[in-house]
């Protein structure tokens, strides 16, 4: 559905996007993961025909985003990373506007947004600024949804949103992948990775992998542990003295250690600890996630492209 | 023609929903009559004036009186002698002194000249030769009137007649008026456009925009024919603002008014299209038209300053200016009351000016981001 092949992109010197290629299937919801800055939003708008890529070529169903992209943006329903509605008119005033651009009604097509819309409806007349964030999306979801497009292009459409919210965002856009939408999504929130049917990871303009959340955290080549001790700052620093190659990193009110050797265990890392005259300890073998993975291999690449930056620095949201 | 409908409505509901917007397309033009109207008026009232005749006669009391009839000058009483003036043009007291010479009736008569001073105070000199003029006119009429009394048969003298054609009072209204309207034109059309596609932009809501099925020329269209309305209110507004409230003429063809401001509006609008296409916010954009537009409109157009007693390199730019070619048309119209026959020269640059921004707007919209 999505094909996407060597794209480059740079302003000025800053190279933006280095080699991007990837494929996204019919009714799949692919997420594109990584901070801010990695490039995700230029290479959104590249796919939405809003920037010239520097070099390369993507097609979107069929479709050149170079050539074709007059009949292309028909086809697409894209959701910037920014609220990008209008706040001082009404929520239902908004959906109309965006329905008639498009040339359809919001009577016409109102099953297709029917199951988001019917939470907005209390607030159709309330101007869009004044909504919740989560509220917003859901609007901007619906205008993006109103033409019935083939394919949802979402920027970081979870930013500013609570939780809550968002879990039900990423509810409905599975609802609206079992109905056949191809959903392309981008965002820094690596938990977000888990909603998703595969996920790019991408940092720093590069892809460093592209597979199913699952066959990801599969292929973690590093033994995670879950540490918790008083001092936490000097806990992360201590961790990572205790071998090359180990990497340590604050992860929620644990710290995460990941030791490239597969014979450690619990007991060495807690003795380890001790010695090290730390206070509280407790550590216990963990499941590594989407975010483990990433960091270990931005760690990789660091290393490997020698980097300055000391490894874990990076924070991620 | 549904989408085109449809984003003219949601561009008025974003004006009438925006208070700072409605107070500058509907506040700004009453507001900016009425200031011109009575704050911006040189024409010159009740200027008190001393009058030191040191030998009042029956000729030195004419010409007191002469300079007293209209209601320009007003006699200060107590200032009647040399060594007083000082003082009073010091304190504000007097603008202007008419200054005697002893025995003025005998030294016309007998010698046949007498020498009379006029005194102004030059601190501010717009007022001061507009009374030190009026003064001059006043004793020159005295000195026919005054021949043709005494000496009817050898008065040969030139005869001088001014006469203002078209505004005979000098009235200044005949001046502001076309200039306010063509300063709220470019206000309104250019500014606001800019503005408010610059503020798109901002927001962000260009971006969804350019991704709809939405042609360049189609957001242009929708964005500007509301500021078209608007601007052809404004415009009329102003002009029953200064027929009905400072007595304007409007001798020529409403109609051709109307076309003419049509066609100003236009250029003035593709202006502000063309720069919301260099500008990347809604300040810069303010930025843009205040320097670009609106500073060059009041100072270079002929609108406030002369243009024929500028340098001729601010001329030149003055010609590059579309309300100096605009304020010509509407006076023509409301003074002379003249029709296109003579006009036709202004309003075909007019029409080249519209032609050649709305072409370099149009060419300069992009419909991806930079």
């Amino acid at each position: 559905m999505i094909n996407v092949l060597n794209i480059n992109h740079a302003f000025g010197d800053n190279q933006a996007l280095t080699d991007i290629s990837f494929d996204v299937q019919a009714g799949e919801i692919f997420g594109l993961i990584g901070p801010d800055g990695a490039g995700k939003t230029t290479l959104f708008r590249i796919l939405a025909t809003l920037l010239l890529p520097g070099s390369g070529s993507a097609t979107l169903n069929g479709l050149d985003v170079v050539r074709d992209y007059k009949t292309l943006r028909t086809r697409i329903g894209y959701m910037p990373g920014r609220f990008s509605l209008y706040q001082d008119l009404t929520v239902d005033e908004n959906l109309q506007f965006f329905a008639s651009v498009f040339g359809v009604t919001v009577e016409e097509n109102r099953h297709l947004i029917n199951d988001i819309y019917v939470q907005l409806e209390p607030f159709k007349n309330r101007r869009a600024g004044a909504l919740s964030g989560g509220m917003k999306q859901k609007l901007a979801l619906c205008c993006a949804l109103i033409h019935k497009p083939q394919i949802l292009m979402l920027d970081e459409p979870g930013t500013g949103v609570d939780p809550v919210s968002r879990r039900e965002f990423w509810d409905m856009l599975r609802r609206l992948r079992d109905g056949g939408l191809t959903i392309l999504v981008s965002t820094p929130y690596m938990d977000e990775a888990a909603w998703c049917n595969r996920v790019a990871l991408v940092q720093q303009g590069h892809i460093m992998a592209i597979d199913t959340p699952e066959a990801l955290t599969a292929a973690f080549p590093k033994k995670l542990f879950a540490v918790r001790a008083v001092d936490k700052y000097r806990l992360i620093n201590d961790l990572r003295s205790m071998e090359t190659g180990a990497n340590a990193y604050a992860f929620g009110e644990f710290a995460h250690f990941a030791s490239p050797s597969a014979k450690i265990q619990v007991a060495d890392v807690e003795l380890f600890l001790q010695k090290k005259g730390h206070n509280g300890v407790e550590v216990k073998e963990a499941e590594p996630t989407v975010e483990d993975c990433f960091i270990d291999l931005m760690t990789d690449d660091s290393q490997q492209s020698t980097v300055d930056s000391p490894p874990g620095e990076i924070t991620l949201k | 023609m549904n989408r085109f409908l449809a984003f003219i409505t949601k561009e008025f509901r974003h004006i009438l929903r925006d208070r700072r917007t409605l107070m500058i397309l509907f506040g700004m033009p009453v507001i900016q009559v009425l200031l011109f109207g009575f704050v911006l008026n040189n024409e010159v009232q009740n200027a008190r004036v001393a009058v030191i005749d040191p030998s009042p006669d029956h000729e030195s009391r004419t010409l007191t009186h002469k300079l007293l009839a209209d209601d320009i000058f007003k006699l200060a009483p107590d200032i009647t002698s040399l060594n007083e003036l000082e003082g009073a043009f010091r304190r504000n007291e007097i603008k202007m002194a008419m200054v005697l010479p002893h025995d003025f009736a005998g030294s016309l008569a007998k010698v046949g000249t007498a020498t009379v001073q006029i005194i102004g105070d030059a601190s501010d000199p717009n007022t001061a030769s507009t009374l030190v003029q009026y003064a001059q006119s006043i004793l020159l009429n005295y000195q026919q009137e005054y021949n043709s009394r005494n000496l009817p048969s050898t008065a040969t003298g030139i005869k001088v007649e001014t006469r203002m054609r078209y505004n005979p009072e000098m009235k200044s209204v005949y001046n502001f008026v076309p200039g306010v309207m063509t300063l709220i034109l470019m206000l309104v059309s250019a500014m606001m456009t800019s503005i408010t596609i610059a503020r798109e932009k901002e927001m962000g809501t260009m971006e969804v925009l350019l991704v709809s099925p939405l042609k360049p020329i189609q957001i242009i269209l929708g964005k500007t024919t509301p500021y078209l309305a608007l601007s052809f209110l404004n415009a009329a507004v102003v002009v029953v603002l200064g027929v009905v409230v400072f007595g304007m003429p409007l001798k020529g063809s409403v109609l051709l008014l109307a076309f003419e401001s049509i066609l100003y509006t236009f250029v003035a609008l593709s202006l502000g299209i063309f720069i919301s296409t260099k500008a990347k916010d809604q300040m810069g954009a303010m930025f843009m038209s205040a320097l670009g537009l609106l500073m060059p409109t009041m100072l270079l157009s002929g609108f406030i300053f002369p243009r024929e007693s500028m340098p001729v390199p601010l001329q030149v730019i003055g010609n590059a200016i579309p309300a100096t070619w605009f304020i010509p048309i509407v006076k023509g119209i409301m003074i002379k009351g003249v029709g296109l026959e003579s006009l036709w020269k202004e309003t075909l640059v007019l029409v080249g000016m519209a032609m050649f921004f709305l072409v370099l707007s149009l060419r300069n919209f992009k419909d991806r981001l930079e």
